[in-house]
């Protein structure tokens, strides 16, 4: 029983990916080799895709609409199953079930179409009677052994992030190196990434997949979640879709730009994934501005200041040590308890935002988080941030307070559980007791609402209101020698 | 120069011919083609007021019912080639190019991007600034879409469809659909730009140079 793969196929170099738009034949049904099986379209063509073999098509495993990557096996055509076939020539090799991706359930393929990792590049689409397929090459040099094993959509992935790809392990057809495997690889090598735009793969993003992937969730479970801690991820990123919506004529329509787009997927997955819930406390400055006023000579005459946002920075890091569900993230069927303490900050570009970290800042004084923040908002303005600055995140701040809004409730940013949103600080009426006659007054104090946005699967509502307390606690109570 | 010997290409100029014979014209040169009975061809007409959905249309990017359709005189036809919804009509150059893409062209994009090239080289022949946008397919000035593209690559590489140049067509005819499923602002026309009127026999011309010098195909008028 030799079925035979029928791979979405390499229709030109630029193309990464196809839409199956139509099944010229059903399951059961015979086809001839050579003759049109499916139609596919990519951008502004439609083309039909002839069989590569004659026989009787057994399985359609991607369904009319959904976009695949090139190379993903969309159906299995049994030459056996009639006896009208063909010699198999073009027949790949028997494909091992690599990889952790679960073999498909029985009747749920199409649903899900997890696309066994075969990337494998496709045999060109030639028609085989003109011009019958070429016998892979024999790989003598290193760098043919690399082409041979890779798509040329993963070489370019490759090229543009300087990946060397002998050094990633392909699950592919014969040991290549798939489009999973390398973004991966990318991913792993580049830790949980904030909202990174410069290190995010281009072009090879937005694929619409037309099944709904809300589903798809729960039922992928990446076994070796140190083998392949992005696939999921990558499956998300790869079914955003944004619908579409009448435009009326005084209306201006306009592309999106890359940091847009990038941004709009990771939102739409970050929020499509994590189950949110947001908390809120209120903090009161009184105690940061006595240590501010105390310091500010000070810290003038060494050439820096130090914002409210690196005392909300400094305190954070303190607390996320207490805390380290709220320095981690689900992953798989794991949680991730991070080793390090790196707060992102955002920093609004205007357009665009941009989330520079401060690493390690729980090993940083409030002087030298002060620095940091002034040295990458300016440099994250001019846009001149290293790969590495926008990395690595294991908690974020964000600041809606910055133009007078009083709460927010921020998006959690993927791979980590948490993100505090501070609000505007304001001059309050505030009750307190009088601490010499122990009565109540009124009294006028600095305020500001805080909200912690939190990842419910790993943060318990009791643990986000202990972090906030203890946040409260440490700000209000700031020491001298932070 | 080296030697290379140019393969020959059939264009022919055709009229004013409905959308349905067209497509048999289509239908029939392809497996002709594939067949191997004739050399590649390229077809030259306009329509009738029609307009066209691919198999990507959307059912929003028709702003009129069938019924107003039909009441303006327009038909309305379900198509196999790539792209959304299109208009064609008088004072519109249609190309439909019935080409071998094997064995040295195979590329679908790689197709979309020479049909812009003859497009643009087009324009350029008459003065007109045009450029390709990246994500959308076909050919812009600055005034909006001056020529749309749509193909369809049957198996064995040989294609059909093509591109819609506008060189003079009544623009008000567009608002009756969102072209390609665009909502952009604009389609504008050869002859909006230019400030003047402009025939299709004008074009024509400039459309073979162009298409036998992109697609290094030796040109004969039949």
């Amino acid at each position: 029983m030799a079925r035979i793969e029928v791979p979405m196929p390499q229709m030109g170099e630029s193309i990464a990916e196809g839409t199956v738009s139509r099944w010229l034949k059903q399951v059961g049904e015979t086809v001839q080799r050579d003759e049109p099986l499916l139609e596919i379209s990519t951008d502004k063509v439609d083309a039909e895709i002839p069989s590569p073999a004659g026989g009787t098509l057994v399985e359609i495993l991607v369904e009319e609409g959904a976009t695949v990557e090139v190379g993903t096996v969309v159906a299995y055509v049994d030459p056996e199953a009639t006896g009208v076939s063909a010699p198999p020539q073009e027949a790949p090799e028997e494909l091992p079930e690599t990889g952790p991706s679960p073999a498909p359930e029985p009747g749920k393929v199409e649903e899900q179409a997890p696309a066994p990792p075969s990337t494998a590049p496709p045999p060109a689409m030639a028609p085989p009677a003109e011009t019958p397929p070429e016998p892979e090459e024999p790989a003598d040099s290193a760098e043919d052994r690399l082409r041979a094993r890779s798509t040329p959509v993963v070489r370019k992935i490759a090229e543009e992030h300087g990946i060397d790809l002998a050094e990633v392990p392909g699950t592919g057809h014969a040991g290549r190196v798939t489009k999973q495997d390398v973004l991966g690889y990318l991913e792993e090598r580049e830790g949980e990434a904030e909202t990174a735009p410069s290190a995010a793969p281009t072009e090879t993003r937005p694929q619409p997949v037309s099944p709904p992937a809300s589903h798809a969730a729960p039922t992928i479970e990446p076994q070796l979640p140190s083998a392949a801690p992005s696939d999921l991820w990558n499956r998300f990123y790869s079914q955003v879709q944004h619908p579409e919506f009448p435009v009326r004529p005084p209306d201006r329509v306009e592309t999106m730009d890359k940091i847009r787009r990038l941004t709009a997927e990771h939102m739409v997955v970050a929020k499509r994934v994590a189950p949110h819930v947001h908390s809120f406390i209120e903090v009161d400055f009184t105690r940061i501005d006595q240590v501010r006023g105390a310091n500010r000579i000070q810290w003038s005459r060494q050439g820096t200041k130090v914002s409210y946002t690196a005392f909300v920075v400094w305190a954070c890091s303190r607390v996320l040590r207490e805390f380290p569900q709220v320095n981690g993230t689900v992953s798989g069927n794991n949680l991730i308890y991070r080793g390090n303490v790196n707060v992102g900050v955002a920093v609004d570009l205007d357009p665009g935002l941009i989330v520079p970290v401060i690493h390690d800042a729980d090993e940083l004084s409030l002087l030298g988080i002060g620095k940091r923040i002034v040295d990458l908002a300016e440099r994250a303005r001019s846009r001149r941030l290293i790969p590495d600055e926008i990395q690595g995140a294991t908690f974020s701040i964000t600041n809606p307070g910055v133009l007078g809004t009083v709460v927010g409730m921020p998006i959690i940013p993927k791979g980590t559980s948490a993100i505090l949103g501070t609000g505007a600080i304001e001059k309050r009426v505030v009750v307190v007791e009088d601490p010499s006659s122990g009565t109540d007054a009124l009294a006028i104090r600095k305020r500001s609402f805080f909200s912690l946005g939190y990842d419910h699967r790993i943060v318990d509502g009791a643990d986000a209101a202990r972090f906030l307390a203890r946040l409260k606690e440490l700000l209000e109570t700031f020491p001298e020698d932070a | 120069m080296p030697d290379t010997k140019l393969q020959p290409l059939q264009a022919r100029w055709l009229g004013r011919v409905p959308y349905q014979e067209a497509l048999a014209v289509q239908e029939d040169m392809v497996l002709r083609r594939k067949a191997g009975e004739i050399p590649d061809q390229l077809i030259l007409l306009e329509h009738p007021h029609v307009v066209t959905l691919g198999t990507s249309s959307r059912a929003e990017h028709l702003l009129l019912s069938p019924d107003e359709m039909e009441a303006k005189g327009i038909q309305l036809f379900r198509v196999g080639r790539g792209g959304d919804v299109t208009y064609h009509g008088p004072g519109q150059l249609v190309g439909y190019p019935i080409l071998s893409l094997a064995p040295d062209r195979k590329d679908l994009h790689g197709y979309l991007r020479d049909l812009e090239s003859v497009l643009l080289c087009t324009l350029e022949d008459f003065g007109i600034m045009a450029e390709r946008r990246k994500g959308l397919t076909g050919v812009w000035s600055d005034q909006g879409k001056v020529a749309a593209i749509g193909v369809r690559v049957s198996s064995g590489w040989i294609t059909s469809h093509g591109f819609a140049l506008n060189v003079d067509p009544a623009l008000s005819f567009f608002s009756t659909i969102v072209p390609c499923g665009i909502q952009d602002r604009a389609v504008t026309s050869m002859s909006r730009i230019l400030g003047r009127a402009l025939s299709l026999q004008e074009v024509c011309p400039a459309i073979l140079r162009c298409f036998g010098a992109v697609f290094r195909r030796e040109l004969f008028v039949v």
